[in-house]
């Protein structure tokens, strides 16, 4: 089994999620740090990610922008804090307007990732997410699933067919 | 901390509410059956300004109501926003469980696209 533990803090509004890999620590850095890499599994499979600027130094941007089935775009980004290759990555996780402009107001969170080699060539992953607040937790969410993508897009769909109030 | 501006207070009070044990027990009790505070505050071994305190915590986080009967209040539970909490935390933990899964898949085929 992949993942070995999930510790729930609801007070500090964070969530520790532990994995083991099979691979080398160089390896799995390397789905962080390759772009192309990040892009096959940052987003759902039916909402691909296409990572447009990828800096990973402290202050530098990640942009990307996931596609959904009906061709809706949905902008995101990371403000880089922390890097110290291959062990560690902080950054600022938020979404952004349709012209890619991130906006303070759409911070979501802060997410943590920690590399260590385990006996046996393995390597564990730390990924410590601390949300902003609930709503930027439902906005994570409806950003980082299928199903909450769906559902976002089909209330999309619901207001757009109401009749427009008085 | 920069990861505030969205912030609504009362949002955010709803994991706050619930990370102390005496508002879980007492949530726990008024889901069960409306009580007033004093009701409550016979309850625990702290002071009714204590447990008033308590409540209204719970009540800025949306997870009780209070209703006026006669000369006293009555505190009751609200199923839905404690549900909403537990869904939102469960529903992070599956969003990483996916992501992890299409990693292992990366590691184990690193040139291939993913399967659309």
């Amino acid at each position: 089994m992949t993942v070995t533990s999930v510790v729930k803090d609801a007070d500090a509004r964070t969530m520790t999620i532990t994995a083991r890999f099979d691979a080398p620590i160089g390896r799995v850095w390397q789905v962080w740090s390759d772009p192309r890499q990040l892009e096959r599994w940052w987003g759902p499979p039916t909402y691909p990610a296409t990572v447009t600027e990828h800096n990973l130094a402290p202050g530098g941007t990640v942009a990307y922008t996931m596609t959904g089935p009906e061709g809706d775009r949905h902008r995101g980004w990371w403000r880089v804090r922390a890097v110290d290759p291959p062990h560690t990555l902080e950054f600022e996780d938020g979404f952004a307007d349709a012209d890619g402009n991130p906006s303070r107001d759409t911070l979501t969170g802060v997410i943590r990732v920690a590399l260590s080699e385990l006996a046996g060539g393995g390597t564990q992953m730390d990924i410590t997410t601390a949300w902003a607040s609930v709503e930027a937790m439902e906005q994570i969410l409806a950003m980082g699933t299928e199903a909450g993508m769906t559902a976002a897009v089909g209330q999309i769909d619901e207001l757009l067919s109401l009749p427009a109030r008085a | 901390m920069v990861v505030s501006t969205a912030e609504t207070k009362g949002a955010d009070a709803l994991f706050h509410a619930l990370a102390d044990p005496t508002r879980r027990d007492i949530l726990a009790v008024v889901l069960r059956d409306a009580h007033s505070v004093s009701d409550l505050a016979r309850r625990y071994p702290i002071s009714f300004a204590a447990v008033h305190k308590h409540v209204g915590a719970l009540e800025r986080a949306g997870l009780v109501t209070k209703t006026r009967h006669g000369r006293e209040q009555r505190v009751r539970g609200d199923v839905a926003t404690l549900r909403t909490a537990h869904r939102l935390l469960d529903d992070l933990e599956a969003l990483w469980r996916e992501r992890i899964d299409r990693i292992e898949q990366v590691l184990a085929h690193p040139t291939e696209r993913a399967p659309q």
